[in-house]
């Protein structure tokens, strides 16, 4: 097209930006089910699910790569180009983490034992809900860009990441109280299994902590 | 008396005409396009109401404001005394012929290769071309080409700047405020008003001598402001058909505000229209003009002569056929492809660059309209208000500057050495 008028706009990254969060976070919302498959021990059913994770994923690693290359330096966006395509890898290892965690637990059939399912539910639970505050805070990003970037929905979208920090803080203590669960029963596990299920609580609460660093991110992209 | 043009001045004014159309022609089919286009994408208008603003608006440019662009490209490149043509006319005419074909054929050439090419580049640098080869390069009024070429980098940034102004106002006054519908419907009559008082004022001021009207300067701002309140009064009608936005929430507002910002998007439309006739029509009726006066008067260039009405109803009518017949479809491609400009920001761009244009008009410069509102969109960007402007754009069009000067002078040099040849 050789109109300057129309050349002149380029394709938004905004949009495409939310898309790849929402993937992310079905990513994560999809190791749920994972889970209570695995709790019973479901395993046909957990490799399905995984299945659908891992293709998942692939849609959310095309998004990240489609992103990237209409993204040239010579496009000039309201926000900064390297803090938008880090934010993009942060949110992108949102959907890598819930990958390896259903690929290692379907991988070694790991089980999570009876008496901590409970605590395991309420730990994924929250940091599901840190990860989805954070789409909720990327879903603000067309509206920060109707403002401008300023004033009242600026305010707002920081209002929304003070509440992610918060959610962040309660998977933190989720945590804690999983681990001294385990610990409790580490004698009576086989060492191996163990090892890994601190691997896998400690992947779960990444989840949380790099939602956390989306929320941070985005501060950094509204103040410029 | 000349020989030539008692002998041939009907078939040389014939000619003439005939490229003043085409030439108009082009400009309607592309840069009104590139006027209108930004309104269709925004959703403020459809194409059919574009093209039927642009008709009734281009004209009331040209007729109102357009006179003193058409005369400084009919009479204020060429110094006539120096260039002799009080002796050799038709050299003139051959010249102005020269310039008109160069510069078409150049546009028609350019926008096949997608180039994206200034009507006003090509016709000056036509001119220039077949002057300073053809007859002497003294006979240039280089002082007044430097203001011209000063003003195509001034005119952008201006309206880069008028825009971004327009635009953190709208911020401050509406976008990032509480209730941002409520402000929309607030604070958009005025914007409204603005539009209508601007585009009458520096009509009133600057251009409406021409047509013969002698007004003081407080008698044109009294009736500018009159003008303003009338358009403000019709603007006012259309909002009130705007449905409030069905939940308080904020959220949902957005859409609401924009289809605010649409309705005050019309008047930006018309002005855009309004300043593109006034400044481009020029550009393929001033070599007519200049042209006709020598032919009219057997020889004689008459620097202080008045436009003769046909000449202006040529170029109006050259340019809505040219847009009627191809300039849609390049209206419904800029429609297409400019979904990320909303009203809000659009009208911003609209605004700032019909004001610069409207401007140099009046002070009898010849801009280009497209490059102007190409600043007027950068000036939105700074403010941070669009999601992704390429920049390469603005390379573009330099690298189409450096190209189209000196193409249309090759090419008006060469008509000219042809027409001379041909006729004596």
């Amino acid at each position: 097209m050789n109109n300057p008028i129309s050349a002149l706009f380029g394709p938004s990254p905004i949009k495409p930006i939310q898309k790849h969060m929402a993937k992310a976070q079905s990513c994560i919302a999809l190791l749920g089910d994972f889970l209570e498959a695995s709790y019973i021990k479901e395993w046909q059913k957990a490799e399905e699910i995984q299945q659908v994770i891992h293709k998942t994923e692939n849609e959310a690693d095309a998004l990240k790569r489609e992103i990237r290359t209409h993204l040239p330096r010579s496009l000039w966006l309201p926000v900064a180009r390297n803090d938008l395509l880090e934010m993009l890898q942060i949110q992108d290892r949102l959907a890598n983490r819930a990958r390896d965690i259903a690929g290692i637990m379907l991988g070694r059939k790991i089980e999570i034992p009876g008496e901590l399912v409970e605590c395991v539910r309420d730990y994924y639970q929250k940091n599901l809900n840190t990860s989805a505050q954070a789409l909720k805070a990327i879903n603000e990003l067309d509206e920060l860009l109707e403002t401008g970037f300023r004033g009242k929905e600026a305010t707002l979208v920081e209002g929304l990441v003070v509440e992610l920090d918060e959610l962040e803080h309660q998977s933190d203590v989720s945590q804690v109280k999983l681990r001294a669960m385990l610990f409790q029963m580490e004698d009576s596990l086989p060492p191996v299994h163990v090892i890994f299920l601190y691997k896998i609580i400690d992947r779960l609460g990444e989840l949380a902590d790099i939602s956390q660093k989306v929320g941070s991110r985005l501060l950094l992209l509204i103040a410029k | 008396m000349s020989e030539v043009i008692s002998q041939y001045g009907l078939i040389l004014l014939g000619m003439a005409c005939l490229f003043s159309f085409f030439m108009a022609w082009g400009v309607g089919a592309n840069d009104v396009a590139n006027a209108m286009g930004t309104s269709v994408g925004a959703g403020a208008i459809t194409i059919k109401q574009a093209i039927i603003i642009a008709m009734i608006f281009e004209f009331a440019g040209a007729w109102l404001a357009g006179g003193e662009v058409t005369s400084t490209i009919r009479s204020s490149i060429i110094d006539v005394e120096t260039a002799g043509f009080d002796e050799r006319p038709e050299l003139l005419v051959y010249g102005m012929l020269s310039s008109l074909l160069a510069a078409g054929i150049w546009l028609l050439i350019a926008s096949k290769y997608g180039l994206p090419v200034s009507t006003t580049h090509s016709i000056i640098g036509a001119i220039v071309g077949f002057a300073a080869v053809g007859i002497s390069f003294d006979s240039i009024m280089w002082g007044q080409i430097g203001s011209i070429v000063a003003s195509w980098v001034i005119s952008p940034l201006i309206a880069g700047i008028i825009s971004f102004s327009l635009f953190m106002t709208v911020q401050h006054l509406v976008l990032s405020t509480d209730n941002p519908f409520a402000n929309a419907k607030k604070y958009v009559p005025y914007y409204i008003f603005l539009v209508g008082f601007v585009i009458a004022m520096v009509t009133m001021v600057k251009g409406l001598r021409h047509v013969g009207l002698e007004i003081t300067f407080a008698q044109s701002a009294a009736m500018a402001i009159g003008f303003g309140i009338i358009t403000m009064l019709i603007g006012v009608l259309m909002l009130r058909r705007i449905p409030e936005p069905s939940s308080g929430m904020m959220h949902n507002q957005f859409a609401s505000v924009e289809s605010v910002f649409a309705i005050l998007m019309i008047f930006t439309a018309c002005s855009m229209a309004f300043a593109h006739g006034s400044n481009d029509v020029a550009n393929a009726i001033g070599p007519l003009a200049a042209i006709n006066s020598v032919v009219r008067s057997g020889g004689v260039f008459e620097t202080e002569s008045a436009l003769p009405m046909w000449i202006l109803l040529l170029g109006g009518f050259g340019i809505v056929s040219g847009l009627a017949i191809w300039g849609y479809r390049v209206i419904a491609t800029i429609g297409r492809n400019i979904t990320e400009l909303t009203p809000s920001r659009g009208f911003a761009a609209e605004l700032a660059a019909a004001t610069t244009v409207v401007i140099a008009s009046g002070t009898g410069i010849p801009v280009s309209t497209t490059h102007t509102l190409v600043g007027a969109v950068l000036g939105v960007g700074v403010a941070r208000g669009i999601g992704a402007l390429n920049l390469s754009t603005v390379g573009k069009i330099f690298l189409s500057w450096i190209v189209t000067l000196p193409v249309g002078a090759l090419l008006s040099i060469m008509f000219f050495f042809i027409l001379r040849a041909l006729f004596g």
